[in-house]
């Protein structure tokens, strides 16, 4: 595994390899973020949710949309629970257009509904279905999020291999740790990535996230071997503090950003926001 | 875009309005002078690749169609093995990345290096070391389906992709490569006979997901480097998702790592269990 990679003859007449999105690269379309964890329960669908929240709040067009085909629970942080979803679209039983919802936060969202259990693995309906939906906003958003499912399935690493960006959220315990160092392995082998953007979610002190994102790249410089160009690089996007707020935003189906904004959690939240935003601007920008 | 047949096109005016318009291109034959073009260089080249010769008693367009088609044929393989070269190569593994993508299919890279190829090459020159080129190339070629693709990626190093190609298969097609070399010596000449061993590493393409080529042969090689690194005549493939995390791993991660405030979260996490985390 650790062998040295050194080729005995010239690389590939291609150039570096990096990570290539799956649509084409206009600054025009939406940049497309996945949101996702090694190990479930670690704040995943909240972060989707309130960034995305925050985001429409800094004037941009968001759409989160719901990947989590097979068990998603994005409705019940929104508290939405509408007739007409994803899975109608699917199965051409609706329009896209009408299983678009505006959510609380200010943004659009796209859920999966519950009877998608069929969808939990990856067939080739499934596959085309996603890729045609996405194509078809791609268009029309800013920011298209895309809240993936846990652990590191073919589904969830399928739509993140649609996705520009990754963000990884983990907590500070250790399983979590393992599961989003374990998802790091393996978004660098089998897609190529380059950069992956962390969040740590429930962190106690001041500075912990960025330790831990620190100690995370450790190893990874150790033991992720870097495929063609450069070594996999974690960037630190920011630490969601704990907070008892969190909980009972949760519970109460409401939204932390817009319910209890001055709050700790959602000041960093609209800080992690404000790095998404500065990557959406970056991209716009290389329309010149 | 072919030139044969319809094009459309945005046609600009001075004062910037645009229209489309369609031309049809199919009648807008090109004519040549066969009889002046320079072809000396080009039959001079077929005549020595070991081509079958150029039949002269054709028609001019057939026996133009016929040096071009030589030509693309020498393009693409390699002259010593006959194996498709390096460029062929790469058009199959795009190829077949893109089948993947579309078709979830499951498709298998091998590469293969011959083990101590400099020693033969040092020890009884370089017509010998040919020779055990071409004789590798026909034994991986008797090794795999037609529809599979061999080729010379370099040096001493062959390629092969295999399309359609199951998970609990790839290991079976690898070995019988490894032991097609390592089973019996090739007669290098009619009175020397060289035992000579392969080291194979393969990895699968992600079946759905639109991947580079590069990565695809950087995976594979690294497989063929671990097989070479734990003593050569052997295969190694790329076990299916590397998600186990070693326990060296985990010392680096959570060695240094203050478990005070771990202990705290614990404790806290007694009260609390479920904040920022949902149902």
């Amino acid at each position: 595994m650790n062998a040295p990679v050194t080729p005995p003859t010239a690389p590939v007449t291609k150039p570096p390899v990096v990570f290539s999105p799956a649509f084409p690269t206009d600054p025009r379309r939406a940049l497309v973020f996945a949101v996702t964890s090694g190990k479930g329960g670690v704040g995943k669908t909240f972060m989707s949710a309130n960034t995305a929240a925050a985001l429409a709040k800094r004037g941009l067009r968001v759409l989160v949309l719901d990947a989590d085909l097979g068990l998603a629970n994005l409705d019940v942080v929104l508290n939405l629970y509408p007739k007409t979803t994803l899975h109608d679209v699917f199965t051409g039983k609706a329009m896209l257009r009408d299983a678009i919802l505006k959510a609380p936060g200010g943004f659009d969202v796209l859920l999966a509904g519950s009877g998608l259990v069929e969808y939990s693995r990856l067939t080739s309906e499934v596959r085309n279905q996603f890729q045609t939906v996405l194509h078809e906003v791609l268009l029309e958003y800013d920011v298209v999020i895309l809240d993936t499912g846990a652990g590191i399935s073919d589904v969830v690493l399928y739509a993140i291999s649609l996705a520009d960006e990754v963000m990884l959220v983990s907590t500070p315990e250790p399983t979590s740790l393992t599961d989003a160092y374990a998802t790091v392995k393996v978004l660098a082998a089998q897609q190529g990535r380059r950069t992956i953007r962390v969040v740590i979610n429930q962190t106690l002190q001041p500075g912990e996230g960025r330790m831990i994102t620190t100690q995370l790249q450790r190893v990874v410089d150790r033991f992720v071997p870097a495929l063609g160009s450069g070594p996999v690089v974690l960037s630190h996007m920011g630490d969601i503090p704990s907070d008892t707020l969190v909980r009972s935003a949760v519970q109460k189906r409401q939204l932390l950003f817009t319910s209890m904004p001055g709050s700790a959690p959602a000041q960093a939240i609209a800080a992690v926001a404000g790095r998404v935003g500065d990557l959406v601007q970056r991209w716009q920008a290389a329309k010149g | 875009m072919s030139l044969e047949g319809v094009v459309k096109c945005n046609a600009r005016l001075r004062n910037n309005q645009s229209f489309p318009i369609v031309v049809n291109t199919s009648h807008t034959k090109r004519c040549v002078d066969v009889e002046a073009l320079q072809l000396d260089s080009a039959r001079r080249l077929i005549a020595q690749s070991g081509l079958p010769p150029l039949s002269e008693d054709q028609p001019p367009q057939a026996y133009v169609q016929s040096v071009i088609d030589s030509l693309c044929s020498l393009s693409s393989h390699d002259a010593l093995t006959g194996l498709s070269n390096r460029r062929s190569f790469a058009n199959a593994v795009e190829q077949e990345l893109d089948r993947v993508a579309r078709s979830g299919d499951v498709a298998l890279l091998l590469m293969v290096d011959i083990d101590h190829f400099k020693k033969v090459n040092d020890t009884h020159g370089h017509l010998v070391g040919d020779t055990v080129l071409k004789l590798v190339a026909q034994r991986i070629l008797a090794c795999v389906r037609p529809m599979d693709s061999v080729s010379r990626f370099g040096g001493e190093e062959f390629a092969v992709v295999l399309p359609n190609c199951s998970h609990s298969f790839g290991h079976v097609v690898a070995e019988r490569i490894r032991l097609a070399m390592a089973q019996s010596p090739v007669d290098a000449t009619p009175s020397l006979q060289l035992s000579i061993t392969v080291s194979v590493g393969g990895a699968y393409a992600q079946p759905w997901i639109r991947s580079e080529s590069a990565i695809w042969i950087e995976r594979a090689d690294r497989q063929l480097y671990r097989a070479k690194h734990e003593g050569r005549n052997t295969v190694c493939m790329e076990p299916t998702i590397d998600t186990v995390v070693t326990t060296e791993e985990k010392e680096l991660l959570f060695g240094s790592m203050n478990f005070d405030a771990y202990d705290a979260r614990m404790a806290m996490a007694n009260l609390d269990t479920t904040d920022g985390a949902t149902p």
